[in-house]
């Protein structure tokens, strides 16, 4: 073939058409990617707050990471599903009852979805939920400490992913099933291969006190045996309605990589949740046995409470009319989100090429007309068109979750293609696309699943970070990526390295939280039955084999710090008081072999530590959080005798010499 | 036309240097300003809800005005907000004008600002030494590395260097504060 261009020139187009092609395909680096002014956006300067928190779920590590937006600075890791020996939690005798289940002691979980509280559709900053999706749980972080205050099991559930998200006021917080089951009050010693008549779902609403906060499950609604992923509240013209995703619609037990990915779409379930509460008043909820563990950390107390509650009341859609319906979405949907003005429903199907977005309002009118393509095991199913505002042609691949600002716009995870989807609610139009690096997950515009976005930022939550960070071995951080979204482009400005897998996250201006902080506890409001408030009730109480031993600890000595007449067989709780009434000064309390963990104890506060000496000798002990300039001389010594021994209790700080072994020595 | 010339470059680095204010400006909009500071050292932080460290309870207490000011001259505020643990001799106003006239505003001159530190530091114990603690004939050191001597007569009343009285002991969040009648000197060095 012959151009009409010297060969040299058809070489040099080649080439140049070639950089062209591979400039425009090829993902831009990292560098190119960021912009000029990203440090001035990200930069907090020494000494300054950060403008927004961040809460940020810690996946498999079970607890509640939180950061500081723009600046991406990790303040602090709160323990709520797993052990944290640097806290205490789960080890002190007055934080063991929190992870207390129906399973017994469960020290670890998986936490995936943190949701702020709301007062009409706003955030309030109060608390914080989380689900724990593997032995299913909900938390309750209270945002005034940072600590968890409440954790409540969900019985007839297993697998707690669609959780926990809140109605518009908070006035519930609801779990959805992953995983369907027999439920709790039959027998589950059945053949796998009986799925499909004897594996049910559940979606709970668990009652929020609007005062205290405290948790109490509700109602269960019973459905057919699909897998719940994700849920979001109506709000606006919609509350009243929560929305559930769910996939496996075809009902398979096994190979659900390819059996549950059969069928062209699965559901998005609308569940009435004012005409449930009706029903309940009328009694129409079916009490039923079951077991599940309710834990309270009473802040007087300074101490966990685990009772075991066992009733629950479920209702049946089979027999309560309107109470539930679904709405066909493509492929296996993940998020299920409601956008600000709570008309637009938007599913995200993780293997869909489009993104339906649902209308309320179409829906309700289809309901109104009975507008159905006949029902999945009795409940209505809603023709699709008819729920239908419009679809997003090619957003991108592996859509997953869609949060949105305050400009009527959409921001979409797609997992498959690495990006975030920018795209307006109304037009449906696709307006710009920025890479992630990589594989992202869900992704969180501050206040963007309320009522008022924040704007300003989108966050991503990747899984994946290959050469983004300094190499650890084969396991690599992973990461949030913060964009600025104030302008018409989306700017990638930071990257920041989380803890665990972070999945959602909720992110809201600090002025929120921050005002109601608290600094220390009150000493003379606590409540602990081993406290001691001050050096004149210490004591150490022998009852039998069992050794109480009430201390104080202020800058900078343990009263007592020397101990004796602690023999073998013995069981011993040092019951810790912090004195201190001054914010950031938690004395830490630890004992050489001691096979728990330490105690670190907050102005105010009384912990406990149980230790069961092995073996005679001398055991130092110490104060472990760098309290003051003295913290090093913050110790003391207990004896421990054997079994049997006539060594007589003694106790005492800044005594020269034990008065009793004097004597006994003349 | 030559002197437009010369003016460009400083034409050029005025609107350079404005475009760096803007910079610098649009950097804290990320921020709660009026939520922390920055640049102080602790006496800064803003807490009126825990106990209150030795710095408050002094500057709260109207006998200690020139105590106040002499930590102030002497850059000692910030050190006595710190964890501690301290005990700190506290002499009132009437124990200042027991000096000889003219002492304490001769300390107060930048000169004399290290001599200033070092009685200061002579009236700050680190670690909390309370009554029941202090012994006849014990010695303590001071953070200027010198010794204060106690006396404790039998009735339990308890004097420093022989002569300071302890008119009030007031527990702080990191220390003590003994409240005394009189300055304490260090011992003069040969």
């Amino acid at each position: 073939m012959k151009l009409p261009f010297p060969k040299t020139w058809q070489a040099l187009l080649l080439v140049s058409a070639a950089l062209f092609m591979l400039q425009s395909c090829k993902p831009k680096g990292a560098q190119s990617a960021v912009g000029g002014d990203a440090a001035s956006k990200t930069y907090v300067p020494p000494g300054k707050y950060d403008e927004l928190y961040n809460f940020v779920s810690g996946g498999f590590s079970g607890q509640l990471s939180v950061y500081g937006i723009p600046s991406g600075r990790l303040f602090r890791v709160i323990p709520v599903f797993s052990v944290d020996p640097e806290k205490g939690y789960g080890f002190s005798e007055e934080t063991k009852p929190m992870l207390n289940t129906s399973h017994g002691f469960v020290p670890w979980d998986d936490a995936h979805h943190p949701e702020l509280s709301q007062t009409n559709g706003e955030i309030d900053g109060r608390w914080i939920f989380i689900n724990g999706n593997n032995t299913p749980r909900i938390a309750r972080i209270d945002l005034r400490t940072f600590r968890t205050a409440e954790i409540i099991e969900i019985p007839n559930s297993a697998g707690n992913h669609s959780s926990a998200f809140v109605t518009p006021s908070t006035e519930y917080v609801v779990a959805g099933c992953r995983f369907s089951i027999p439920m709790d009050n039959m027998n589950g010693d059945v053949p796998i291969s009986t799925y499909k008549q004897n594996f049910k779902g559940t979606v709970s609403f668990i009652k929020v006190d609007s005062i205290t906060g405290n948790l109490k499950l509700a109602f269960q609604i019973l459905t057919p045996g699909v897998n719940f992923d994700l849920s979001h509240a109506g709000k606006g013209p919609s509350n009243g309605w929560f929305f559930f995703s769910c996939y496996n619609s075809e009902q398979a037990n096994t190979l659900l990589e390819v059996n549950a990915s059969q069928r062209d779409k699965d559901f998005i379930m609308a569940v009435n949740w004012k005409k449930a509460e009706e029903y309940l008043q009328q009694g129409k909820g079916k009490k039923q046995a079951v077991r599940y563990a309710h834990n309270i950390y009473n802040e007087k107390s300074h101490t966990a409470i685990s009772n075991i509650e066992t009733e629950t009341t479920i209702l049946d859609y089979k027999e309560l009319k309107d109470l539930i319906y679904l709405i066909p979405c493509p492929k296996s949907p993940h998020g299920c989100d409601v956008d600000p003005t709570g008309e637009y429903i938007v599913g995200s199907g993780k293997l869909a090429a489009l993104m339906p977005v649902f209308s309320f309002a179409k829906i309700q009118q289809a309901i109104a007309d009975k507008n159905y393509d006949g029902d999945y095991e009795g409940i209505p199913v809603i023709k699709y068109e008819a729920a239908l505002h419009g679809e997003v042609q090619k957003p991108g691949l592996g859509p997953l979750h869609t949060e949105f600002d305050n400009n009527g716009n959409a921001y979409t995870s797609m997992f498959v293609s690495s990006e975030i989807v920018k795209w307006n609610v109304k037009s449906l139009q696709v307006l710009d696309r920025v890479p992630t690096y990589y594989s992202i997950g869900h992704l969180c515009v501050p206040g963007g699943d309320s009522r008022k976005p924040y704007g300003k930022y989108v966050i991503a939550y990747n899984k994946i970070t290959k050469d983004r960070f300094l190499p650890t071995g084969p396991e690599l951080t992973q990461s949030a990526q913060l964009y600025d979204i104030s302008g018409d482009k989306m700017k990638l400005i930071l990257d920041f390295p989380t803890i665990g897998e972070p999945h959602y996250a909720q992110a809201c201006p600090a002025a929120l939280i921050t005002k109601n902080s608290v600094k220390f506890y009150k000493i003379e409001e606590n409540e602990n039955a081993f406290v001691s408030k001050g050096d004149k009730e210490t004591k150490v109480v022998r009852n039998g084999k069992r050794v109480d031993v009430y201390m104080t600890a202020i800058r900078s000595h343990f009263t007592p710090d020397n101990i004796e007449g602690i023999k073998m067989g013995d069981e011993v709780y040092f019951h810790v008081t912090n004195m201190e009434q001054d914010w950031d000064v938690p004395h830490g309390f630890a004992i050489k072999g001691a096979n728990n963990a330490e105690l670190l104890i907050m102005p105010g506060e009384t912990q406990t530590l149980k230790w069961i000496p092995e073996k005679t000798g001398m055991y130092p002990m110490y104060c472990t959080d760098f309290c003051s300039a003295l913290h090093q001389e913050m110790q003391g010594y207990i004896r421990v005798s054997p079994a049997g021994s006539n060594v007589p209790i003694y106790f005492g700080t800044g005594q020269t010499a034990n008065p009793s072994e004097a004597a006994k020595t003349e | 036309m030559k002197k437009i010339k010369q003016f460009i470059p400083v034409i050029f680095l005025s609107l350079l240097s404005i475009c760096c204010n803007n910079a610098t400006e649009s950097g804290p909009s990320n921020t709660n300003q009026d939520l922390s500071q920055t640049g102080g050292g602790q006496d800064n932080v803003q807490d009126n809800e825990s106990q209150k460290d030795i710095v408050k309870i002094a500057i709260g207490s109207k006998d200690h005005s020139t105590l106040v000011a002499a930590l102030k001259q002497a850059d000692y505020v910030d050190d006595l907000t710190n964890a501690g643990p301290f005990t700190v001799f506290a002499p009132t106003n009437a124990a200042f004008e027991k000096l000889p006239a003219g002492t304490v505003e001769s300390l107060m001159k930048n000169e004399k600002k290290s001599d200033l530190q070092n009685l200061l530091e002579y009236h700050v114990s680190i670690g909390v030494f309370k009554e029941d603690m202090l012994q006849d004939g014990q010695t303590i050191g001071q953070a200027n590395s010198e010794k204060i001597f106690i006396k404790k007569t039998p009735d339990g009343k308890i004097k420093i260097n022989g002569t300071a009285n302890i008119i009030a002991a007031i527990p702080a969040s990191n220390g003590l504060i003994y409240v005394i009648d009189e300055v304490l000197l260090p011992p003069v060095k040969n």
